[in-house]
């Protein structure tokens, strides 16, 4: 696809859909606070960013999200790499495992609350508990991807273990893990969000709870949109990071791994 | 089998000498373990000399891959052992080159990174290994390509590289499967060329897994069959024809009738795939 023509289409498309929008609003009367216009919402979004009020929200939010995103993915990476490692370990971890891979983990997030307060602490570990699954079942996964004749290889030259950990079994393991970072990085900003829906002062989550409160839905549909652009770019970021490191991957297999490695369990 | 061959192979397999690099006596080896077990290689014992070129044919599936496994130390023997220098074969050696079936190439290393990957595991001096990898990329007509990454490079290429990748560390034993399969008829024969001189030149004790009966002529000093499951030792002939051995050997009649021998023993053996 792709192409100047194309790429008209789709705009026009939008603003079409958005247009319908707009005038089955306006025909059927449907009251602002069950479903706002288009132009009640860019209205909505024009007056919030006039008053200055999203900035300190959304940084919060985002601060949340990133150290929830750094802590969640280095103790994935470590625990995984122990896992993937040692037999062992992964015997006597298994149970605890599979229980925590089953459970909603933002089920937690009440409790969280109770145990870490209003502020940063308990939105991070949020943050933190939902992205820490994908990272680390994709990183078992990719370290114990590596083909047998790869391994011999390595075997065949007399490479110790941590040779074959840093020349083959990590750089082998990278598709999967960039597969678990991308699901981590929204896993985050989703942790981060239901963490303020349950008990913050500050936040995007928060400003949705207490807009919805006063029956606010323009300014609701306005954070939604601030949001799904904050994960558009954190996503983007990661795609970046991934093109840079994974630079054997055509585009087309490094797909091909996304999708078939995509095994993240719920959130 | 002439009785000629019968005695030669009779005094190299009864009286191990001392300068028998690789000795491997009464060797099985059985995939998995209980009834279930598939047996793989079944009482093999033969040697091979300092400096020897040994080439192994035999059916598909008769346990030339696993023999060489157990020589590199990458699988151990269910019974009998491989002496490798008067010792058993535990593990893997530093002066054994192995070239697999398969190329195995790692994607995220370019050409040059790849045939420097022994180099890497071992430590060597970067600068010199960096140059000797440069003449073997060009020995092998891969110059222009040296900074390419694998997934361009077509099947024979990334052949070639597994191939010299097995020299880089300038190895006193190689150890090859079937390593030309892979390429056309005409970088086949000049590979065989190359093979001969690097041998001639370096002295490499080798043992050579191939398919085909006359490039196993060609090289060999030794042409030993193996029969199908379980991998037996059959018939072995010695090779003599005069070295260097030049392309044009292959249509001699000594030549022929080496090929033609090895051939009807495959044969009885179970045939060829
Ligand atoms: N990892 C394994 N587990 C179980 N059985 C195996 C394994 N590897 C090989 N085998 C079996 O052992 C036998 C010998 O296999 P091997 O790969 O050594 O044959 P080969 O002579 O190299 O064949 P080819 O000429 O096709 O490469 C085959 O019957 C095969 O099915
Ligand atoms: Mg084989």
């Amino acid at each position: 696809m792709g192409g100047a023509k194309n790429f008209m289409l789709r705009l026009l498309l939008i603003a079409a859909v958005l247009a319908v929008w707009e005038v089955l609003v306006k025909i059927t009367g449907v009251p602002e606070y069950i479903l706002p216009a288009p132009s009640r919402i860019f209205y909505a979004m024009y007056n919030g960013i006039k008053s200055n009020v999203y900035p300190q929200h959304f940084f919060v939010t985002l601060t949340e999200t990133l150290l929830g995103f750094l802590v969640g993915t280095i103790l994935a990476f470590m625990l995984g790499t122990v896992v993937a490692l040692s037999r062992r370990v992964e015997y006597f971890l298994y149970p605890f495992i599979v229980m925590f891979q089953a459970m909603p983990k933002v089920a937690l997030a009440p409790l969280i609350i109770v145990w870490f307060g209003l502020g940063l602490t308990s939105k991070v570990i949020n943050a933190a508990l939902v992205a820490f699954f994908p990272l680390m079942v994709n990183t078992i996964v990719g370290l114990r991807s590596a083909e047998e004749d790869r391994i011999n290889l390595m075997r065949s030259l007399a490479a110790s273990r941590t040779q074959i950990f840093f020349m083959l079994q990590l750089p082998n393991a990278l598709p999967y893990i960039f597969a678990g970072l991308e699901i981590a990085m929204i896993f985050a900003l989703i942790g981060a969000i239901v963490a303020e829906f349950v008990g913050a002062e500050r936040g995007l989550g928060m400003l949705i709870q207490s807009m919805n409160f006063n029956m606010d839905v323009a300014g609701q549909f306005s954070i939604l949109l601030i949001l799904s652009l904050l994960g558009l770019v954190l996503n983007g970021i990661v795609n970046l990071a991934r093109r840079h490191l994974l630079f054997w991957e055509t585009a087309n297999t490094g797909e091909e791994t996304a999708n078939t490695s995509k095994k993240g369990g719920s959130v | 089998m002439s009785e000629m061959n019968r005695a030669a192979q009779a005094a190299r397999m009864d009286s191990p000498s001392s300068t028998d690099v690789i000795a491997v006596d009464r060797l099985s080896l059985t995939y998995g373990g209980g009834a279930s077990g598939v047996l793989a290689l079944s009482d093999i014992s033969f040697s091979i000399a300092d400096g020897e070129f040994i080439s192994i044919v035999g059916p598909s599936g008769c346990g030339k891959s696993t023999l060489l496994k157990i020589l590199a130390g990458l699988l151990p023997p269910s019974e009998g052992q491989a002496k490798l220098n008067g010792t058993p074969i535990r593990g893997a050696r530093r002066d054994i080159g192995v070239v697999f079936q398969t190329p195995v190439l790692f994607p995220w290393r370019t050409v040059l990174g790849n045939v420097l990957l022994p180099a890497d595991v071992q430590g060597l001096d970067k600068e010199k290994m960096r140059k000797r990898a440069m003449d073997l990329v060009r020995l092998v007509g891969l110059e222009g390509f040296e900074n390419r990454y694998p997934r361009e490079l077509s099947g024979g290429m990334q052949q070639r590289v597994g191939i010299i990748r097995a020299l880089i560390h300038d190895p006193a034993i190689l150890l090859m499967d079937e390593p030309f399969g892979a390429l056309d008829a005409m970088t086949r024969e000049t590979m065989n060329v190359e093979l001969q001189r690097i041998w001639m030149e370096s002295g490499k004790t080798v043992l050579f897994i191939t398919h085909s009966t006359s490039e196993a002529v060609y090289l060999a000093d030794r042409v030993i069959v193996m029969t199908a499951r379980p991998g037996k030792i059959g018939d072995v002939f010695k090779v003599d024809l005069p070295r260097p051995r030049p392309l044009d050997i292959m249509n001699t009649e000594a030549f022929g009738a080496y090929v033609k021998r090895i051939r009807v023993a495959l044969n009885a053996d179970g045939g060829l795939d």
